[in-house]
């Protein structure tokens, strides 16, 4: 893993028997004793493989009305119950999973793009450049961005693919500040040196050796963008401003279930409550992986 | 000190225009406008109407026009409501938010530092594992969820408080407490944190040698370092209770300045769009100026850069 010279003098046989333990081992070993951590990525698991799969095993579709029926509480036949319209709440629960799910994936992937290559870019280059790119970062992070998506999403029309773009940009800030601290350290360190002094240039050089080396930290803020990135996705959903029907996220979920939940409380109560578990299980991974890969970097 | 205010009140200006231009041309180079929602009105009412609000002017000459008026203070008149300035709107609606922001921070601090100190005074005990349990709720069981189950709860089932409105003091409970609760867990947790960190640190020990009371350590000598964290995150904070408040008044139907601003974008008030996000950014930029003096005033070794 580490891009070390090879040592041209044979190496002396290791004395004890024991398996050689990288880094990686040691962190998997000290994650599997975070019970939380576990159950948190068990819950993770079910929930993802149940909302990809699980609509194919159900046999209502999560447009299917049925106005005869209306809204009934949880029964044998709807196992979560229907709204208003007769619509199977499993059904549209385990789709809204794949949206918010989905959404959440691919903003955080935006925000993981920006957010290592700027940090990356200011702490190798570093100097004026770095000063001023952090400053500029320092702004941005006292600027009332949820404004600016909202903005975005009314003028420019709700479309999905906007929505994970505009939530990406915003939450890239934290991101780019973990990277660049990470870069600043392992920068002055032999072996960039010694990469340096074979002559490789110095996109090689941040792509293949220094980011392969920050990605611990990188690994445990992704999963806690992830949590963020939801939230800010089901906000703007509540707000009427995310995901358009007959397509449902959890937030839209939520938002019909709170209009109603006077005379039909399963519709915002299943809906909250799973959002809310997605929520704690990727809060505690993302604790015990930060634990895990012993992380220290403040987190806001 | 004087000098450090002074120059981040400089940088404010830049950051302001910048803000003020791009959400300017945003808003513009979208399809839409303010008069085309309604009922299809001849075009020579059309014209009349946007000879009125100067938008048959080029963009660059309105453009500067709005950049004089705001410099003197004026944000123009509101496209939606005839007759109304974005002044007065603003003033009407902005004291409901706030009220509404106030007191869900205090609700914040309040309860946050308090399970905060608590939590690292009784570490690994039962006040810790409940403030902990209370602070990952409130970490993960957003606004949105929270509000509706507190009113289905308190409101709809017991019928203690009302659902939803802003007429008088108890109508206030669950919406602050709403608001508040979740930056209570943030808090709780910094806290926590900070405390711990100060309370193994040997100026502690000296005050326990000098033989002062347990209550006097720990809100005379911890709780000053286990602030600092605390205010750090008030910055973000105050900007996350503001905006966080949209999703409040559309919960309890409050008449503040969060949902009147959501309205606005619907419905292209171009002038009532650009006033209030130049009033939240003000406040927002002013707010974390205020955070920032305050954190090198409780710890010196921040030096003003």
């Amino acid at each position: 893993m580490n891009p070390a010279p090879a040592p041209s003098v044979p190496l002396p046989a290791p004395v004890a028997a024991e398996p050689p333990s990288s880094l990686w081992r040691d962190a998997w070993h000290r994650l599997r004793q975070n019970r939380l951590a576990v159950a948190g990525g068990a819950v993770l698991a079910v929930l993802g493989l149940l909302c990809v799969f699980g609509p194919f095993f159900l046999s209502y579709s999560y447009q299917e009305q049925n106005l005869d029926l209306g809204a009934t509480p949880p029964s044998a036949a709807h196992w979560l119950g229907t709204d208003t319209l007769g619509r199977d709440l499993l059904v549209r629960l385990l789709y809204g999973g794949r949206i918010s799910l989905g959404v959440g994936l691919c903003a955080t992937i935006v925000a993981l793009t920006i957010g290592v290559v700027y940090g990356a870019i200011a702490g190798y280059v570093g100097g004026k450049t770095d000063a001023v790119m952090m400053r500029i970062v320092d702004i941005m992070y006292a600027l009332p961005f949820t404004i600016f998506v909202i903005l975005l999403m009314v003028f420019l029309g709700r479309n999905i693919v906007l929505l994970f773009v505009a939530i990406g940009a915003v939450e890239w800030l934290t991101m780019a500040r973990i990277v660049r601290g990470q870069i600043m350290t392992l920068k002055k360190m032999e072996f960039i040196e010694a990469a340096r002094s074979l002559g490789l240039g110095n996109r090689r050089i941040i792509f293949r050796h220094l980011l392969p080396n920050a990605l611990g930290p990188i690994i445990v803020y992704t999963t806690l963008t992830i949590p963020a990135v939801m939230l800010l996705e089901a906000f703007l959903s509540f707000l009427g401003l995310g995901v358009q029907p007959p397509m449902s996220s959890w937030g839209t979920l939520i938002k019909d279930g709170a209009e109603k939940m006077e005379e039909f409380p399963w519709l915002l109560q299943f809906p909250g409550v799973v959002f809310s578990l997605t929520l704690f299980s990727l809060n505690f991974l993302g604790d015990g992986l930060r634990d895990a890969l012993d992380v220290r970097a403040s987190k806001d | 000190m004087l000098r450090f205010i002074a120059r981040r009140l400089l940088q404010v200006i830049p950051v302001l225009f910048v803000i003020i231009t791009a959400t300017f041309f945003m808003v513009r180079f979208v399809p839409g406008g303010p008069f085309t929602a309604e009922k299809a009105v001849p075009p020579e009412i059309l014209r009349n109407l946007e000879a009125h609000y100067g938008l048959d002017q080029p963009l660059w000459r309105q453009y500067l026009n709005y950049l004089g008026r705001v410099v003197r203070g004026d944000l123009g008149p509101s496209f939606k409501y005839s007759n109304r300035s974005v002044n007065e709107i603003i003033a009407d609606k902005l004291p409901v938010s706030l009220e509404l922001g106030a007191t869900a921070l205090a609700v914040a601090l309040v309860l946050g530092l308090g399970l905060g100190v608590l939590a690292a005074v009784r570490r690994n005990r039962w006040p810790d594992y409940l403030a902990s349990s209370v602070g990952m709720l409130g970490i993960c069981v957003p606004t949105f969820v929270m509000g509706p189950l507190l009113v289905l709860f308190f409101a709809i089932r017991l019928g203690w408080l009302n659902a939803s409105g802003w007429y008088t003091l108890p109508d206030r409970i669950l919406p602050a407490l709403t608001l508040g609760f979740v930056y209570a867990a943030y808090i709780m947790r910094l806290t926590r944190g900070g405390m711990l960190e100060v309370l193994n640190q040997d100026y502690i020990r000296t005050a326990r040698a000098k033989g002062a009371s347990e209550v006097r350590i720990v809100l005379r000598h911890a709780l000053r370092g286990g602030l600092l964290p605390v205010v750090a995150f008030l910055g973000p904070g105050i900007a996350g209770i503001l905006t966080g408040s949209f999703v409040i008044e559309t919960i309890f139907q409050i008449p503040g300045l969060g949902r009147e601003f959501v309205n606005s974008a619907f419905n292209r008030d171009y002038t009532l769009v650009l006033g209030t996000v130049i009033l939240y950014a003000g406040l927002i930029i002013g707010l974390n100026l205020v955070v920032d003096v305050v954190q090198v005033w409780l710890n010196p070794k921040l030096k003003f850069e």
